[in-house]
């Protein structure tokens, strides 16, 4: 008996254990919170500062949302996103088909590459060349409007669309679809019965990131809106360069929470068992 | 099985229906999954990769008078990419500025890359060393800051760091310093932005590959005498040397290109090459340079994704 | 010797050959959709139901399968090429319970594909009931799969994945609703119908899919080693329950499977695979007791392999001599054994241990006695120099084992030696 108790006072040699290692990723976390917990605190400030927090009210939540720039921008935001959306998690469900559950057709290899390509350029450059782009069309064409920021948006969304529904459908069991047309399914059944509700939440899980990013972009919508179209984030940076009030603070607070809550949702759908 | 490689069977002409059915039914097929495919072809190959040509294009042209470009073929914009012309004595000299800006990329580029490696390195193994069940929890804190708008965590790091911010009232209350620092709108606090926007990018090939570390191993390091250090150095980090490399490419690339970051957080002095390019479209009005820088910057990245891909590559080699 | 049933094996035939079409089934068949051209034929194809329903066909009625030459080569060029099936030709017969046994790799999960039309052949042809179907894709085939890991669908339930293939057929809801209850009675899963399958156990999902696979009521049900997932207990009772679903429905059911006991033990006839080809066709004791070759000898059951002459034939049995000198009787195999030095198996439980080293008895040395409880194994070396291994029933009151260094002879029982095939 004495032995057990003293057995079991001993601490074990954990082979996990590095010394410092707890530390350094409780400060990660702490660094990665605390700006943003900061921001949102400020949000609920009576006062003019975002330095010194007076008492709790919620007039620059009001402010924000009787602001008409605020208004419209959000409105143009949320606009473009479902349909950049829409557009790019269409495109990604038919390409993430085409590309998995068969063996690679020849020329699979430069439809991945195309796809991801947007990915793999910085943001600034391909910037740049939609200005300088859509600049030339615009200029031949004398067509102009809301298209070439939407089509700007929806080549940005698709490899974020993409990834998720290709994830999915690589997870999914093929002998699904082999039982069902075992089961006397015709392809259109097989797939309308069998492989689109299985892929369901991977394109739900596209949807929710594309729309994400659509509405968070700041760069290209910057350099290829026209002349009226400010989006949310392009209002937001205007504002950071001018001078600092809580009202950026209300509006990040609900950015925040939107995405928080989207992300959250693509998670629980993404690691749920299936 | 003396058939194989001699293939008797493709010399006579008789095809069984089955094997009609088969080719017609493959054919049919290749062609729907390229009808699958299409519409996200073009869509990325009209307005992702032509507008790259576009620029290509425009890097060989003079600029125009107030914007875009004049056709006349020059190599002048690629030639002002590290030289400029004196006004004075029309001679070429070294664009001190510009280079100054690249290196100043590089730089922070890597400084993001390093420091990000270093907090991020124990952050993955954290969270690759809780069971199974809380890994998922950590790996979806760390990457949610990622998803959030990028402007906002700007934003939230310059109320953090800036002269009246929380991290000098925390020192000066702590008697760390007594007068505060000013590190807003210098190399320090583009630095600091650009690890804290890209850290996630960092945690999460870490522990992907951490996540399939064998601790058997590191017990039979200790089992064969190894400390603590030495497993370090001689087991676990050889072992996901993949991860790094990936992470270490994942925010090199976007820290290299970054834009707002340093708009917001670097002031005038502080200028990365993001900041150069949208420049020559704006202010500048020197669009064939701008498109010059666009594509050097371009080629950096390439040149670290190809780094990325020869480690993929060997490494399945190995595997 | 006994043979259930007396069927012709069906040699393989090297002649017509052709083009290689690699087609890794099962697919994006729904991409095909698109183009829609499937939709009609569908009902066309709908399995004749009638003539089956509760009727119990003699085995012998009729062919059920036939597999007529049948290639399959994976792989496109030539330095790849995989045959996969080289040359097959097999009978299945109404309601006959038929299994394809051999090692993996041995193209017995091709055959299945073939016959389920995920898979096309490269060359020859699969009839059903006489006609070629071959070139039907496999939802206008009557011939439904137990899959190895059963591919419930998980987004429904028990009743619905069960119903699947009825609806599928475009049956009216309250036939549906009927065929599902008694297939739901059938499997005894009553009680479980709409839970989702993920709610189920392993056994329980198992008859799920069978139910799923009987429902539509197929002339075939494939099986591709449906109980290899199971634990040896319950795998013991699904055999009893496969053999009683055989029984009741009076369906042909081909089964794959490597496990040599299961293969014995359920079915009415057995085909021995290896590298794309049969081996031989036959029922359990044919398989066990008349090995055509070397590799049937030695993949099912235990074999004492010996060199002996052979002396002389008379019809189906032959008189060989051993090593040693002995000379025994021998039966000869269906196919051609050439004359001189032969190889003749003998099953360790067909031979005894026997104090008597006179003539007509291999003689040999006890080297190691091995107990198991219900018998003794023991390893000898005969006089010739041959290893030899005798299995012998333990018995209550048994003096003990013999043992090593003992000289023996070794008695053989009647009409187990077998020549086996060059």
């Amino acid at each position: 008996m004495a032995e057990l108790l003293l057995t079991r006072g001993r601490r074990s040699f954990d082979v996990r254990y590095l010394p410092g290692f707890t530390p350094l990723a409780a400060f990660c976390l702490v660094a990665l919170y605390l700006p943003l917990i900061l921001v949102i605190f400020f949000s609920f400030n009576a006062e003019r500062s975002i330095t010194v927090f007076s008492h709790f009210g919620l007039n620059w939540y009001e402010e924000a949302a009787q602001n008409t720039f605020v208004q419209n921008a959000t409105w143009l935001s949320l606009k473009l996103a479902f349909f950049a959306t829409l557009v790019a998690t269409t495109c990604a469900t038919m390409a993430g088909l085409a590309t998995t559950r068969r063996k690679p057709f020849p020329g699979q290899s430069v439809v991945y590459g195309v796809i991801n390509q947007p990915l793999m350029i910085p943001e600034i450059v391909t910037a740049v060349a939609l200005l300088a782009f859509f600049g030339a069309i615009k200029q031949a064409t004398n067509v102009y409007g809301f298209g070439y920021l939407l089509l700007a948006h929806i080549v940005f969304c698709i490899p974020f669309a993409y990834m998720p529904i290709r994830a999915r459908l690589q997870d999914m069991d093929l002998t699904m679809e082999q039982a069902a047309a075992d089961l006397y399914a015709s392809p259109w059944k097989v797939f309308r019965r069998v492989t689109l509700p299985m892929m369901i939440p991977g394109i739900i899980a596209g949807a929710m990131l594309s729309f994400v990013i659509s509405f968070d972009d700041v760069i290209i919508s910057m350099l290829v809106a026209g002349p009226g179209e400010t989006t949310l984030p392009v209002w937001m940076i205007g504002q950071l360069r001018r001078g600092l009030t809580p009202q950026i603070n209300a509006v990040s607070t609900v950015l925040l929470v939107i995405t928080f809550f989207v992300v959250w949702m693509v998670f629980v759908m993404t690691t749920r068992k299936r | 099985m003396a058939e194989i490689g001699q293939s008797p069977l493709r010399a006579s002409t008789p095809i069984g229906i089955g094997a009609k059915a088969a080719i017609a039914a493959e054919k049919r097929e290749l062609k729907t999954r390229w009808l699958l495919v299409s519409p996200a072809m073009v869509i990325i190959g009209l307005a992702g990769v032509l507008p790259l040509s576009i620029i290509l294009f425009y890097s060989f042209m003079s600029p125009g008078p107030y914007a875009g470009v004049s056709f006349e073929p020059t190599l002048r914009a690629w030639v002002f990419l590290i030289l400029e012309e004196d006004l004075f004595e029309e001679t070429l000299g070294l664009n001190y500025a510009h280079i100054s800006i690249f290196s100043r990329s590089i730089g922070l580029a890597l400084g993001t890359t390093v420091l990000t490696l270093i907090v991020g390195f124990p952050t993955a193994y954290f969270i690759a060393t809780r069971p199974l069940r809380q890994r998922n929890f950590w790996l979806f804190m760390i990457s949610l800051p990622f998803w959030s708008n990028l402007l906002v965590r700007t934003f939230a790091i310059m109320m953090f760091i800036r002269e009246q911010g929380f991290v000098n009232h925390v020192l000066l209350y702590l008697g760390v310093i007594d007068k505060p620092l000013s590190i807003m709108f210098t190399p320090t606090a583009v630095w600091i932005g650009l690890v804290y926007a890209y850290l996630p990018l960092m945690v999460m090939p870490l522990y992907a590959s951490m996540e399939k570390l064998d601790f058997r191993l590191i017990e039979a390091a200790y089992d064969l005498y190894a400390s603590r250090w030495k497993v370090l150095q001689k087991v676990i980090i050889p072992l996901v040397k993949p991860g790094i490399v990936a992470g270490s490419i994942l925010v090199f690339i976007p820290s290299i290109g970054a834009y707002v970051t340093p708009k917001l957080l670097g002031g005038g002095k502080s200028l990365m090459l993001g900041n150069l390019i949208s420049n020559q479209f704006g202010t500048s009005r020197d669009w064939p340079l701008g498109s010059a820088l666009a594509l050097f910057l371009m080629a950096m990245v390439m040149i670290a994704l190809i780094v990325y891909v020869r480690n993929e590559s060997g490494k399945s080699a190995h595997g | 010797m006994s043979r259930y049933f007396d069927f012709p094996d069906f040699p393989a035939d090297q002649s017509s050959a052709h083009v290689s079409v690699p087609r890794n089934e099962l697919t994006l068949i729904c991409l095909l959709a698109i183009t829609d051209c499937y939709k009609k034929q569908v009902k066309a194809a709908r399995p004749n139901s009638a003539c089956h329903r509760n009727r119990r066909i003699n085995v012998g009625d009729g062919v059920a399968i036939e597999a007529r030459d049948v290639s399959k080569i994976f792989g496109t060029s030539t330095d790849q090429e995989v045959w996969a099936l080289d040359h097959v030709s097999v009978s299945i017969a109404q309601n006959e319970f038929f299994t394809l046994l051999g090692p993996s790799g041995c193209g017995k999960t091709t055959l299945l594909r073939l016959i389920a039309g995920f898979e096309h052949p490269t060359d020859g042809a699969i009839l059903l009931e006489g006609e070629d179907i071959s070139a039907l894709p496999p939802f206008q085939r009557p011939v439904n799969t137990v899959f190895q890991n059963y591919a419930l669908f998980p987004h429904m339930t028990v009743a619905q994945n069960i119903g699947f293939g009825l609806e599928m057929q475009g049956r009216p809801k309250d036939e549906v609703a009927d065929t599902v209850g008694a297939m739901l009675s059938l499997v005894k899963m009553e009680n479980l119908k709409d839970r989702r399958v993920d709610q189920i156990s392993g056994g329980q999902q198992q008859r799920v899919a069978l139910a799923r696979a009987l429902a539509p009521r197929p002339k075939v049900l494939l099986l591709d080693e449906p109980l290899s997932a199971l634990d040896l207990k319950l795998r013991k009772e699904m055999q009893l329950e496969l053999k009683r679903l055989q029984h009741e429905t009076g369906i042909t059911f081909i089964f794959v499977t490597h496990d040599q006991e299961e293969a014995l033990t359920m079915s009415d006839r057995v085909a021995v695979m290896r590298d794309g080809e049969i081996h031989q066709i036959g029922s359990p004791q044919d398989i066990y007791n008349r090995p055509n070759n070397r590799f049937v000898a030695d993949f099912i059951g235990e074999s004492n392999f010996l060199e002996v002459q052979l002396l002389s034939r008379n019809g189906s049995t032959a008189k060989v001599r051993f090593a040693n000198g002995t000379e025994l009787d021998a039966t000869l195999p269906s196919t051609d054994v050439t004359s001189g030095s032969i190889t003749v198996i003998v099953r360790p439980e067909h031979a005894r241990l026997t104090a008597d080293r006179s003539a007509g008895h291999l003689q040999g040395v006890v080297n190691d006695a091995v107990y198991f409880g219900t018998d003794t194994h023991y390893y000898l070396t005969l006089d010739g120099g041959e290893e030899f291994v005798i299995r012998q029933q333990n018995q209550r009151g048994d003096r003990g084992k013999i043992s090593s260094g003992t000289q023996v002879g070794v008695t053989i029982n009647e009409d187990s030696i077998q020549v086996l095939a060059n």
